[in-house]
């Protein structure tokens, strides 16, 4: 129990930081990307605030031999740069310029009860279970390499 | 529509962020990536903390009321439609590209991952271009 309060708390910060940023906003979020119309630079600050603790932070703790409650730090193991990372990442580039959610503005956005965030989650959650489901770069990959 | 320029909030707000993915670094050894924490909740292994982790995320928005007052704003400018097809291409590009902005963003751009040092500008180039698209090419 203390160890998902532990979560919780850490989930609030995020939430907390998400909220006063501006990330949970797709006006302000669609706003950063509209240079050529009503450009709104501030989420570059929130990339910069953030990354401004991160670099840092990882670099000290990540020299431990453990997190505090675990037996290892669970860090992705991929190395590979392949067709499914960059094909992933523009699509998921093109869903975000259209809704103006991505999903860490979204799950905080959850707590004030607009129902627009639950729309986008629940299409969120279709877009996953879709991917999951078959395996199309079994195929891509081998003709890629 | 115009929104105001907030480089101090914005700021304060993503130091907050990253102090959250330090923190659940040290704690649990896991990276701070909505991606991957949802997806967690929804097929675990273990579904428990992830959904302690997304309980915590939605307080945020009331601890902002409690707080100053107000709940963040949300404004937004497209259709249900957009946000049903944009949601779709969100959860099939973050589930292939392994990771979204927090993951790939704030976390994996701090570990100096190469993977996230090629995601991070395809996704941000793409947004663009597709606002760009959406807002002067078909909106007009």
């Amino acid at each position: 129990m203390m160890r998902l309060l532990a979560f919780y708390f850490i989930g609030l910060l995020f939430g907390a930081g998400i909220s006063v940023s501006g990330m949970a906003n797709p006006a302000k979020v669609i706003n950063f990307f509209d240079v050529a119309g009503t450009w709104d630079p501030s989420l570059a600050f929130v990339m910069a605030g953030a990354l401004a603790v991160t670099i840092p932070g990882y670099r000290i703790l990540l020299r431990r031999a453990h997190p505090l409650a675990d037996t290892r730090f669970h860090l992705p193991e991929a190395r590979e740069i392949d067709l499914r990372l960059v094909v992933g990442s523009a699509i998921f580039g093109v869903g975000w310029g259209i809704a103006g959610f991505c999903p860490g503005g979204a799950l905080p956005a959850l707590g004030t009860g607009h129902l627009d965030v639950v729309i986008f989650v629940a299409a969120v959650v279709a877009g996953i279970v879709a991917a999951r489901g078959p395996n199309i770069w079994r195929t891509v990959r081998p003709a890629e390499a | 529509m115009e929104t105001d320029f907030t480089p101090l909030a914005s700021a304060f707000g993503g130091a907050l962020i990253g102090a959250s993915a330090v923190l659940l670094m040290l704690y649990a050894g896991r990276i701070m990536g909505a991606t991957g924490i949802l997806s967690g909740a929804l097929f675990g292994p273990d579904r428990n903390w992830p959904l302690a982790l997304i309980a915590g995320m939605a307080t945020g928005p009331l601890a902002l009321l409690a707080l100053t007052g107000t709940l963040p704003a949300i404004d937004v400018p497209v259709s249900t439609l957009a946000l049903v097809g944009g949601g779709f291409l969100v959860g099939l590009g973050v589930t292939w590209g392994a990771g979204c902005t927090s993951g790939h963003g704030v976390c994996g751009l701090a570990r100096l991952s190469p993977r996230s040092m090629v995601a991070v500008p395809v996704f941000m180039l793409a947004t663009a271009l597709t606002v760009f698209v959406v807002r002067h090419v078909i909106g007009g």
